[in-house]
């Protein structure tokens, strides 16, 4: 169906080439997943399919991609538009029309098919993406995971034999996430589409992937093969793939289901080590809840967390390791202790950068916050402490954000109260809520408006208050050999995300809040975010993130807390909350269940 | 009455629906309902029927200045838009264009007290200390006296202006704006997408303006003021491009653009009939304007414009574009066209017959009455549409509308995509709501 014949592609200005020695076949009716780090070029590799590359996006393409028998060179991206529906990864950019009905319509309007035949496919694709009931609703007002479902719909109506997806599911919350890949598994099976895909989240979509093809890193041909054989020998890999590599499952399961079968054994070898696994941080998390009054113990020292707590262990990793500037995830903590120090030097040499203090940084009491005649949140009680990480779960639209939102003093509430280090955020200056409490927006681009690091470094450093170089200080902790003059269009998302973090870091605020950290970081950017939060909260700072993905949260709180209709539903330890809950059980849960564990990493620490 | 009030006809749950009983419902609603099928796709009113209504009672606006006329106007107006209007996004632009008439009429207030005004009055109500002003600025008065006379004037004049903004703004929230553009010929079908893309991108501009304001607060910088405004520009900018580009990308995989191979001949008729056609309507009107063409003048002009019609006829031919589903004419939309021409009929007609009555004085001050007949016309001509114009169906305020229009306030960090809750939870959520008797 796709053939590529050495196939690469060459940007203006890069200095190497994006794909390389592309030599492959996708049969019909394969669901394919592109795999790979960010930044090897699989956006590249799925725009050479449509045409977009090197048509509208510029750039040179040797060799030949021909789809459905036609030559992408002599075809332009609209001549193709009748054999491949292209969604990229913001569907809300992808949409012409305001409402689904016209939207599902527009493709077949511009190829000229008969209205009785458009009327026809509208009716079938709305029954078969369950679209139905929002025939005539404008697309703004449709949540995440039915805009993902009316994009796709929209590139299905014109019957393409080929379907290009970059990350549907990235911004998805779980659900909204299997309710997508289903769609898309239906149409293998029913309709012989032709599916390839690009995601990060790999756990959520590899068990649907006929064929897995490869991109190891930037430069190096790719290799298609068999999703198993390839998760042996790939640099990303979901959870499940890593405790089968753990337990040395061959073949390694990529289904929670093929992994309960095998895991027989290691629940055997594990069951006297722990199953209470990780009690310092579940009682940490109690303690800290209930005894919020009393003097808590110290926080463990940076050596025993650095015990106790193992990184996704990447010298165990096989294949190659993506090469991404930044710290490696076992290096981070020696790194961020010279920037503790550091600070330390600006006020009083021997304190920490956040006093220790037993009360909570932010205290949230009854909080009501309506929205014209929506709830956003409706008696929400929450605190949090320093030193303690918090996952705020739940489906697109609970209000995780608005909580957040509350909490920076960007929306007043309608009833209740919230106080953050004393101070009613929303009738507080901008200059001293900075120094009590700082948000890394979803988009962390939202944050930057200088044309260089260095620009906004000194930008930041003027609007903290902060001495001049905290900030690039800062930067250069987390984001290691990032040039002054570097635009920040430029950086990846990973290090876009550590840009804003130090941005936000710079005024010291003791409670730091992350509205869905992980979206477009691969795992490697996702491991070295978790070892940079860990040492802040190991140096006292209070986190709360808000994000759909359960491994981060699993990885990373002490505490979850679920959000469903503006309303708490779920409050307590990490292993307590997720475990009991089918949609926000991490992986590993889910395989050794009925013993507690939550991370790989976890087990591995056991097994050394 | 607002449309909430209105029981649903259809729930989302026909089971839900079934057990409940009905709510109380106001009595007046059961004959609009029993007129007035559900709206959906295949009954929408063709949004030109909207729009000759609406200009109709602007027609009928810009006839009279009496206050009690034009209030009854502006209240018809407001009451069709209230029965008839959706929960689309262009719906809310009513609001706007009613803050905008309000402006209007302060801001003519405004300058008739202090520019004084040229109608002649007795009744002083205030003396403003005047500015003498030289020679050459005759006729510019800065303050001075201010009459009654000259105020009720204003009044009246911004009165008007306001009900016909008021008129346009009812006509923007009931009709579709790009299914009006989709009436368009088929040569000019990629101007009316460039026109509905700006459509699109006028909101999603002010939402990137509001949360990138707002993530200034979180750097802790001022979130208000013009200067903040200023600074956030360039990315907004940015971001603006960036969309379109990813927007272009998108329109071009998905076949935009696509054209039809037409014979050669076929495509220079074309350009000679457009060309020549234009060139003959500028000839045209150029007689018609001066003194030694009116004889040339009329025929040269409707000659070009024929000309220009067939060449954008002939021009069609180049897209394969088809239509789906396009808004058709049907008697409903005759109704509402019909009442709205009938509307500025009448107050034609009796502005010729009774010109006092629609144009009351000012100079002796009168109180204004209400003319019966003109009055009448207005109520139950210009009402027409929210009897016969198919019902919107009944509002699930409590699932995505206002959330999704809340996220694009300053308030929120998150991205405009709206976040409404995914369909699981918004089903039942519905279903309690109309539950209330409201």
């Amino acid at each position: 169906m796709i053939r590529f014949e050495d196939v690469s592609v060459t940007y203006e200005g890069a200095c190497a080439t994006t794909v390389r020695g592309v030599d492959l076949t996708v049969p019909e009716g394969e669901l394919v997943l592109v795999v790979g780090p960010s930044g090897v070029g699989k956006s590249t590799l799925l725009g050479t399919v449509s045409g977009l590359v090197p048509h509208f996006t510029g750039g040179t393409l040797r060799g030949r991609v021909t789809v459905a028998d036609r030559d992408t060179r002599t075809h332009k991206p609209r001549e193709l538009a009748d054999v491949v529906g292209t969604v990229g990864q913001d569907p809300l950019s992808h949409f012409v029309t305001d409402t689904v009905e016209d939207e599902l319509a527009y493709g077949m309007e511009s190829l000229g098919l008969p209205p009785d035949v458009m009327r026809r496919r509208v009716e079938e694709t709305l029954d078969l993406l369950g679209l139905a009931d929002l025939r005539d609703r404008p697309i703004a007002t449709l949540s995440g995971g039915q805009q993902q479902r009316v994009a796709i719909g929209s590139v299905l109506t014109p019957h393409p034999r080929v379907l290009v997806l970059d990350e549907p599911t990235s911004a998805l919350d779980p659900a909204a996430a299997e309710e997508v890949l289903s769609v898309l598994q239906r149409l293998v099976h029913d309709l012989g589409t032709t599916v390839l895909m690009a995601e990060h989240r790999l756990e959520r979509v590899v068990q649907y992937a006929d064929q897995v093809l490869l991109l190891p890193e930037p430069g190096v041909a790719p290799v298609l093969g068999a999703p198993a054989e390839m998760m042996a020998v790939s640099p990303v890999y979901p959870p499940v793939v890593d405790l089968g590599r753990l337990a040395g499952w061959s073949p390694l399961p990529l289904t929670v289901r093929d992994a309960r079968r095998r895991a027989g054994a290691l629940r055997e070898r594990l069951a006297g080590l722990g199953p209470e696994p990780s009690p310092d941080r579940t009682d940490g998390g109690r303690s800290r809840r209930t005894e919020g009054s009393h003097p808590r113990p110290a926080l463990p020292s940076l050596d025993r967390t650095d015990g106790d707590r193992p990184r996704p262990a990447s010298p165990s990793r096989p294949g190659p390791e993506p090469r991404r500037p930044g710290p490696e995830p076992r290096r981070a903590r020696p790194r961020l202790a010279p920037w503790r120090r550091r600070h330390g030097k600006h006020d009083a040499p021997a304190v920490p950068a956040v006093p220790y203090e037993n009360e909570p940084v932010a205290i949230v009491e009854g909080l009501g916050v309506r929205r014209g005649r929506v709830e956003a949140l409706r008696h929400v009680d929450f605190s949090t402490v320093p030193g303690e990480t918090v996952a705020l779960m739940g489906r697109n639209g609970a209000g995780k954000s608005t909580l957040l939102s509350t909490l920076v003093g960007l929306v007043a509430p309608t009833s209740g109260s919230v106080r953050v280090g004393g101070l009613v955020p929303h009738r507080a200056g901008p200059r001293e809520l900075v120094r009590r409490v700082g948000l890394v927006p979803q988009e962390p681009r939202d944050l930057l408006y200088a044309d260089t690091v260095a620009a906004e470094c000194a930008a930041a450093d003027g609007d903290a208050g902060a001495a001049p170089g905290t900030c690039r200080a800062l930067v250069s902790d987390l984001l290691p050999g990032i040039a002054d003059d570097t635009h920040p269009r430029d950086l990846s998302e990973g290090q876009r995300l550590a840009l804003a973090l130090a941005l936000v870091l710079t005024a010291r605020p003791p409670l730091l809040l992350l509205d869905e950290p992980t979206r477009g970081l691969d795992y490697a950017a996702k491991a070295r975010l978790v070892s940079v939060l860990r040492g802040l909260a190991a140096q006292g700072h209070a986190t709360v993130l808000a994000t759909h993905d359960v491994e981060l949260a699993a990885e990373l709180a002490d505490r979850v807390v679920i959000l469903a209709d503006g309303e708490i539903v779920a409050n307590g330890p990490t292993a307590d909350v997720v475990v009991s809950s089918p949609s926000f059980a991490p992986q590993v849960t889910k395989v050794l269940s009925p013993q507690r564990w939550l991370t790989v990493s976890q087990v591995r620490e056991v097994l050394a | 009455m607002t449309t909430g009030e209105r029981t649903p006809r259809e729930g989302p749950h026909p089971r839900l629906a079934a057990q409940r009983p009905d709510p109380p419902s106001p009595a007046s609603a059961a004959p609009r309902r029993r007129l007035a099928p559900q709206a959906n796709r295949s009954n929408a009113l063709h949004p030109g029927a909207w729009w000759i209504w609406a200009l109709g009672l602007g027609t009928a606006a810009s006839r009279t200045s009496n206050p009690l006329l034009l209030a009854l106007l502006i209240g018809v107006a407001g009451y069709v838009v209230a029965a008839r209007r959706t929960e689309a996004p262009w719906a809310r632009s009513y609001g706007a264009f009613v803050k905008l008439g309000l402006a209007v009429i302060g801001i003519r207030l405004v300058f008739a007290v202090f520019l004084g005004s040229p109608i002649p009055g007795t009744h002083t109500v205030v003396s403003l200390p005047e500015i003498p002003l030289p020679d050459w600025a005759q006729g510019v008065r800065v303050g001075g006296r201010v009459t009654a006379e000259a105020l009720v004037f204003a009044l009246y004049d911004g009165l008007k202006l306001a009900t016909l903004l008021i008129c346009v703004g009812a006509a923007n929230a009931l009709a579709n704006p790009a299914r009006l553009l989709k009436s368009l010929p088929g040569a000019l079908y990629e101007a009316g997408v460039a026109v509905v893309v700006a459509l699109t991108f006028a909101p999603h501009l002010i939402a990137d303006v509001q949360r990138l304001r707002a993530a200034r607060r979180l750097r802790g910088r001022p979130d208000t003021g013009l200067r903040g405004l200023l600074q956030v520009g360039l990315p907004v900018l940015e971001g603006a491009l960036e969309r379109s580009v990813a927007l272009a990308a998108a329109m071009d995989a998905r076949g935009y653009g696509r054209t039809a191979r037409v014979p050669d001949a076929v495509r220079r008729t074309t350009a000679v009939l457009t060309l020549g056609g234009l060139v003959g309507v500028c000839a045209g009107t150029y007689g018609l304007l001066t003194a030694e063409g009116t004889a040339y003048g009329l025929p040269v002009l409707l000659a070009g414009l024929v000309a220009a019609l067939a060449g954008l006829r002939l021009g069609g031919r180049r897209s394969v574009r088809t239509r789906y589903r396009p808004d058709v004419w049907g008697p409903r939309s005759w109704l509402v066209a019909a009442s709205g021409m009938a509307v500025a009929a009448a107050l034609i007609v009796s502005a010729s017959y009774d010109p006092a009555a629609l144009r009351p004085g000012v100079v002796p001050l009168s109180a204004p009455t209400l003319p019966l007949l003109p009055a009448a016309a207005v109520l139950l001509l210009g009402l027409l549409p929210a009897l016969v114009a198919p019902a919107p169906p009944p509002r699930t305020s409590g699932t995505a509308m206002p959330e999704a229009t809340a996220k694009a306030r300053p308030t929120s960090t998150a991205r405009p995509t709206a976040k409404a809750p995914s369909e699981p939870s918004a089903a039942p959520r519905r279903s309690d709501l109309s539950k209330e008797p409201s």
